[in-house]
């Protein structure tokens, strides 16, 4: 697993208040992790700040599982 | 009680009768103050009276770039935003008829499109931070309405509903919006009326006077402050009697 994706697990599973096993590429935000909508805003926030970049709305959009914004963070964060 | 000691407050409008007072009583309570408005000599003005803990951060709300700098230029100087007051506001009075679209787009641009812009800009940071006050400052007409400020009433009324929508996407990150809804204040705004206005308005208010800007002010200092973290999406109507819901 990449080192990225550690990261995003960790955010994940401090703000949602979830076990670790859960938190998998396949998680969805919001049906499988009990996101609600303000979370997945913040999540996106948090993920921000953890990697310094800034991530536009039609892309946050797009993230609404784990494996979603790895990836976009594999591509987009320095 | 509504101590507001560390607390950073950004309020636009504040070289306006209501606005100023708005400014002085926050400051007085011991927060921070960031004041905004287009007039940078009655700025300068009003901080100097102010002495320390404040911040002037010019704005000119009719303008959208200028509306996104405001917020991000407060947080900057005081590092932080605990509490925003949307004050400022502009009237451009006609007859429903006669009203031009220009006179239509430049009050709800400046009294309730900037209010939007401003809360979105301000409520992200109050997220992460988990605490947040944000006051509106709405009217008595955006309830009632009142002949000849079509305009005006519509983006008064439009901010109470702005308000109780944000109240209830932000409250579980203990943030609160709320308005407070003056009646007629003695303002610059109120100034311009003749004696047989005055006195037309005065017999429609039980208390047969025009309000204080500090009887606007003192409300919003309660909305602002810690006492008043179970209030949200609530208008606060201030209008000496004149209208009761």
């Amino acid at each position: 697993m990449s080192d990225i994706a550690d990261r995003v697990k960790k955010i994940v599973v401090e703000h949602l208040g979830v076990d670790a096993e859960k938190v998998t590429d396949n998680a969805n935000f919001i049906d499988d992790l009990g996101a609600d909508s303000l979370d997945t805003v913040e999540l996106v926030m948090a993920f921000e700040e953890e990697f310094n970049v800034e991530i536009p709305d039609d892309a946050a959009e797009t993230i609404v599982t784990v494996g979603d914004a790895i990836k976009f963070l594999e591509k987009n964060a320095a | 009680m509504f101590d507001l000691s560390g607390r950073k407050a950004l309020v636009t409008g504040a070289t306006g009768g209501i606005g100023g007072a708005i400014a002085r009583a926050l400051h007085a309570q011991g927060a921070t103050v960031a004041i905004s408005g287009t007039r940078r000599a009655a700025l300068d003005e009003l901080a100097a009276s102010l002495g320390e803990r404040v911040h002037v951060v010019e704005a000119n709300l009719a303008d959208k770039d200028s509306v996104e700098a405001l917020v991000p230029a407060a947080e900057t100087a005081m590092d932080g935003l605990d509490i925003l007051v949307n004050n400022a506001g502009i009237t451009r009075d006609n007859l429903f008829m006669r009203m031009k679209d220009e006179e239509w787009d430049q009050v709800i641009a400046v009294n309730l499109t900037a209010a939007f812009r401003l809360s979105r800009a301000a409520v992200k940071n109050m997220m992460r931070r988990r605490y947040g006050r944000i006051v509106n400052i709405g009217s008595v007409v955006g309830s009632t309405g009142n002949p000849g400020q079509g305009n005006y009433a519509a983006a008064k009324a439009g901010l109470i509903g702005m308000t109780k929508a944000l109240a209830a996407e932000v409250a579980s990150r203990n943030i609160t919006v709320n308005c407070v809804a003056p009646g007629f204040i003695e303002s610059p705004m109120t100034d311009v009326l003749n004696d047989k206005q005055k006195e037309a308005i005065l017999g429609t208010i039980p208390m047969s006077r025009l309000g204080k800007g500090d009887e606007i002010a003192s409300a919003v200092v309660y909305l602002a402050s810690n006492e008043a973290g179970y209030v949200t999406g609530h208008t606060l109507h201030a209008n000496g009697g004149m209208a009761m819901f």
